[in-house]
Formats: C-alpha cells, structure tokens, sequence
C-alpha cells in the first residue's frame, strides 16, 4: 500500500518552460515522429487515397485534439508527471494507470532509440551508398545479420551496437540538463532543421521524374473506401498513435507550462502541425515512390514495402540510388528521420524520469542518468543483437495496438464516469484558454473516444489471439507480446505500492467558479 | 496531375495547413500573459496555486 504520511512538502521548485513557444516546439516535436514520416503515407494510400482526407480529419476533430486537451487539461491542472497528476486526479487507481502510461513509455523507449540508431547509420551509409545494389540483402544480412527466425539471439552486431550507445549518451546528456535547458533548447535547435531538411527533400522529391505520378496514386480519391469500416478505423489509428496522446507524455510536457497558458489555441496548433508535417510526408514520399516505379518501369500500386521499416531502409536506399545527387537526398531524409526520431525519444523519456524524478525525490539529472542507465542497459541487450527486429516488430504492434489504447480507454472512463471530474478538466480548459470547450467535448471523452477506441483495441486484441502476428511463433508473441503487455500492470501495481519521497497528496488545484463542491463530493465518496 | 488528384492535393493543403495558419494566428491574437508568471512553480509537489489567469505569481516561492 501507498505510504505518503511521513513524506515532506518538495525542497525543489518544479520546472517549467520559458514560454508558450517553447513547450509548442517540445510538443510539436513529439508528435512529429517516425510515424508521420513513414506511417501516414502508406495508410493512407491504402485507405482511399484523397478520401482518405475526410475520416482522417474527422478522427482528428472528434478523437486526436479531444484527447489532447484531456492530457492538457490534467497535466496542467494537476502540475505532475503522469503517477503524480492522475493519483491527484484519481486517487491510488489514478496512480496505477500513470505508472501503466510509464511503463508504456519504458517499453517503447527501448526500441525506439534503436530505430534512431539505424538511421543515423543510415545517414552515413548514405554519403557512399553503402547499401550496394541490394538494399534488402544489406539490410538484413550485413548490417541488421538478421536471425534466421525469431528468438532470442546474445549475438549483438557491433555495427547496430555502436550508434545505439551514441544515441543514448545524446539523449542522456539533454536529458539531464533538465526541462529548459535540456528538452527546449533541444526542440528549439532540432525542430527547425528538421522542418528546413524535410521540406527541401519534398521540393526534390516533386521535380523528379514520375513524381507526379506518384502524386496521382496518393491523392485520387476511392470514394468506396468511406463505406468500410476498416478504413475509419485505419483514420483514428493513425490519428490516435500520431499525436503522442494517452501515454504520459502531453500530460508531463503541459505540467510545465506556466498557469497562464492558452491551453485549448495550443492543442490545435499542435494537432494541425502534426497533420501539417504528415501532409507533407505524403507528398515526399510518394513523389519519391513515384519516381522508383518509374525508375523501375512499373507502377506505384504494384510498388511492396512503402510503409515502416521497409519502406525507410529499402525502398528509399533504393530511391537514393537511383537518383541523381543522391547522397544529398539521403542525408536529407535520413537526416530528417533521426531527427523527427530524436524529439519523439526524448519526451518519452521524460514521461519515465519525470515520474521517477517526483515520486522519489531525484534530480533531472539523476532521473535522467539512473533511469537512462537501466534503460539504455535492457536496449542493448534486446535490440543490438541479431534478433533485434523480431522483438522490436513484436512488442511494438502489441504495446502500441493494446497497451497504449488500454491507457487511453481507461484514462476517458476514469475521467468521466468513475471520479466524473470532466466538468472540473472542462472549467480548468476554459479558465485558461481563449477557445471555450463545450458539452460536445465531454460527449467525445466520454462516449466517442471510449467505442471508437475500444472497439479498435477489442477487435484487434481478437486478431492478436486468434491469428497471432506475422506468422512469428506463439512463444514469441506470447513471451514478447502479451509477456510485455502483462508486466506493464504488474510493474504499474509494484511502483504504486512504494512511498512517495515527498508529499504527493498535500497539492491543492486552482480554485474554479462552481467546481469545488463537486470536486468535495467526490474525495468524499472515495 | 490528374485533375481529380490535383483538386485533392489542393484541397489537403487548404484545409491542414490552412487550420495550422489560423490556429497560429488565433494564438497569436490571444496569447498567454508569461510576463506575469516568469518565477518558478513550486506546485509541484506542495504549492498552494491562486486562479488560473489571475495571480500567477501566488506560486512564487
């Protein structure tokens, strides 16, 4: 059981941002991430193409802002990491799903420095082209040494090793220099070059030869697509795991913000300019896939692997290849993948160490350093060995497709039907914020998002168990699947149990017009 | 471009980016007011915070 009693008010102030810009940046920075780069594009080709566009932006209206403000609203009206700001929200139960939404970020911060790791490999294989002819044979046989099937290899490939402990010993050092100083003025720095390198590599990519072609293919509209169901739910997926929403981290970057923040203006500058960038994905991407097919005397329909790692380090090596000035376009987009990489990786690693850094009482830079090294420790022993991929291809689809939507279903219902304290997270929006939120808000916590995601976790947890994923061995997924998958709760039950260095319960929230009798009826009835 | 796929390039550039210009532009005409709250927040953890958009300050140590 949760001990607070012999806990002591915090000798340290908490940190903040300097400003609106900063956290925008942070927060924008998060969000653009590996997904819009190589996600976005292939689903929504496959999903009706320029149809695409209408369940995409209703899922964005109806489900991604929404949620978004939910995190806003609690991180920023609760000043906590995720343990911190929910166990406020919901007492110990809230504690238990913010350790859930921790040990969600724990796990993918394991795989995702890795995938940064290969990019960044990617970017100096780009100067000479060292991928040869074959991209996909120097893929998985010379650089990945990819087992032959999935297990569990202790045979680490020095070539994948080397950058992983570089990106870590990157994203340690601006871990440790704490809110202002490490993560914004990262943001401030990679966000901009980031934006400058992608968009000259779009303006490349459409004065290729086939570009346009590519473009026919991505934006002419499959009208019949809207009558499937299937490519509704592709939207909020997408929309869902692109926007950085329901794992910790939009609720421990907003803790940060100054009380006086425009929280509801700042949400749809954040969701637009993530959509914005995926936009921009597209048009790159496909101009690119165009010019490959045509290259390669073919179509982009009948083009494989545009999607995710193939689509990253086959087909674009492929594309830099054949292309004049190649190398420059290949830094230019492994340039641009690192470093969309980069900003995601690291607000995730703040949700872990803000979390451990409060409930334990350490320093940015000891959270930084002692989770880092636990973390950067399990990173290397699972993802620089020859059966990297596997695991990583595995505990990504189940902690994402389960674990992630778990903790988003879980933190509309609590929110409003187990403590109802939407109206409370509703009043602190509009207390703050230039655009009021209305009862539509509430109606799409508490009753859209909680169908709309359940039913794509539900159907999708029934896949998982009645097809298994991409034919791997039941041990496998059983062990690194639904294994890790499990452990999240346990590991979220174990941290709830032990004392809070300092005293978590004592904070008081800004007073609303109309809120404090309902929020004392509901203490009152825990 | 077709002309069907070039209507939907257009269009997606419309309405994504264009809901980026105005989001920016609202907050630009409603931005927060940092110079009243440029101390620390020593909330974190036992603060006792005034209103929100009112007296910042009251969480000053």
């Amino acid at each position: 059981m949760s001990k607070t009693a012999p806990t002591q008010p915090s000798p340290r102030a908490r940190e903040q941002w300097s400003g609106q810009r900063g956290f925008i940046l942070a927060a924008i920075g998060s969000a653009v991430g590996l997904g819009n780069i190589w996600r976005f594009p292939g689903v929504a080709y496959e999903n009706g193409g320029g149809a695409f566009l209408v369940p995409y932006l209703v899922a964005l209206l109806t489900a991604g802002i929404p949620v978004l403000l939910l995190d806003y609203s609690i991180g920023h009206r609760f000043r906590g990491s995720a343990p911190a700001a929910l166990r406020r929200l919901a007492g110990r139960g809230g504690e238990t799903l913010g350790w859930f939404q921790v040990a969600i970020s724990f796990a993918i911060i394991l795989y995702y420095t890795v995938i940064i790791a290969w990019s960044a490999s990617y970017l100096v294989f780009s100067v000479t082209q060292a991928w040869g002819d074959d991209t996909q044979a120097f893929l998985y046989g010379e650089y990945l040494q990819l087992a032959d099937a999935p297990g569990v290899s202790a045979d680490v490939v020095p070539s994948v090793l080397i950058p992983l402990l570089l990106v870590w010993v990157v994203v340690l050092a601006i871990l440790a220099l704490g809110v202002q100083k490490g993560l914004e003025r990262a943001n401030l720095v990679f966000l901009p070059v980031l934006v400058v390198l992608f968009v000259t590599l779009v303006v490349r990519a459409l004065f290729l030869d086939g570009a346009v072609d590519g473009l026919n293919a991505f934006f002419t509209p499959d009208w019949s697509a809207l009558a499937d169901p299937g490519v509704w739910v592709s939207a909020y997926g997408q929309i869902f795991f692109s926007l950085s929403i329901a794992f910790g981290i939009m609720i421990t970057y907003s803790s940060y913000l100054r009380r006086r923040s425009n929280l509801t203006s700042t949400g749809l500058v954040v969701g637009f300019a993530n959509s914005s960038f995926e936009i921009l994905a597209g048009i790159g991407v496909f101009a690119a896939l165009g010019f490959m097919a045509a290259q390669s005397g073919t179509t982009v329909a009948e083009l494989e692997g545009i999607a995710g790692v193939s689509l990253a380090f086959i087909a674009f090596p492929q594309i830099i290849s054949m292309m004049p000035g190649g190398p420059i376009f290949g830094v230019l987009f492994f340039g641009s993948l690192t470093l969309a990489g980069l900003t995601s990786l690291l607000s995730i690693l703040q949700v872990v160490s803000a979390a451990f850094q409060e409930k334990f009482g350490l320093t940015a830079r000891q959270g930084a350093l002692r989770i880092g090294a636990v973390a950067a420790l399990l990173s290397v022993a699972l993802f620089s060995t020859r059966t990297a991929l596997y695991v990583l291809d595995t505990v990504d689809k189940y902690v994402n497709e389960v674990g992630v939507l778990t903790s988003a279903v879980l933190t509309a219902v609590v929110a409003t039907w187990v403590v109802r304290r939407l109206p409370e997270l509703q009043a602190h929006l509009n207390a703050v914020s230039s655009l009021r939120v209305g009862t539509w808000w509430r109606v799409l916590i508490g009753l859209v998002v909680p169908v709309v995601l359940g039913y794509i976790l539900v159907s999708g947890a029934v896949t998982l168990i009645q097809d298994g994923y991409e034919g791997y061995p039941r041990w496998f997924t059983n062990g690194f699947g639904w294994g890790v998958v499990v452990l999240l709760p346990i590991a979220a039950v174990a941290l709830t149990s032990l004392r809070w260095r300092h005293d978590v319960d004592g904070f008081t929230p800004d007073t609303l017009p109309g809120v404090a009798a309902r929020r004392s009826r509901t203490e009152a009835r825990r | 471009m077709t002309p069907v796929a070039l209507l939907f390039l257009v269009i997606s550039i419309v309405v994504v980016w264009g809901g980026l210009v105005a989001s920016i532009l609202h907050l630009r005409a409603h931005p927060a007011d940092d110079g009243a709250d440029p101390g620390v927040d020593v909330t974190g953890e036992a603060g006792q915070p005034g209103q929100p958009g009112v007296d910042g300050t009251a969480t000053r140590p």
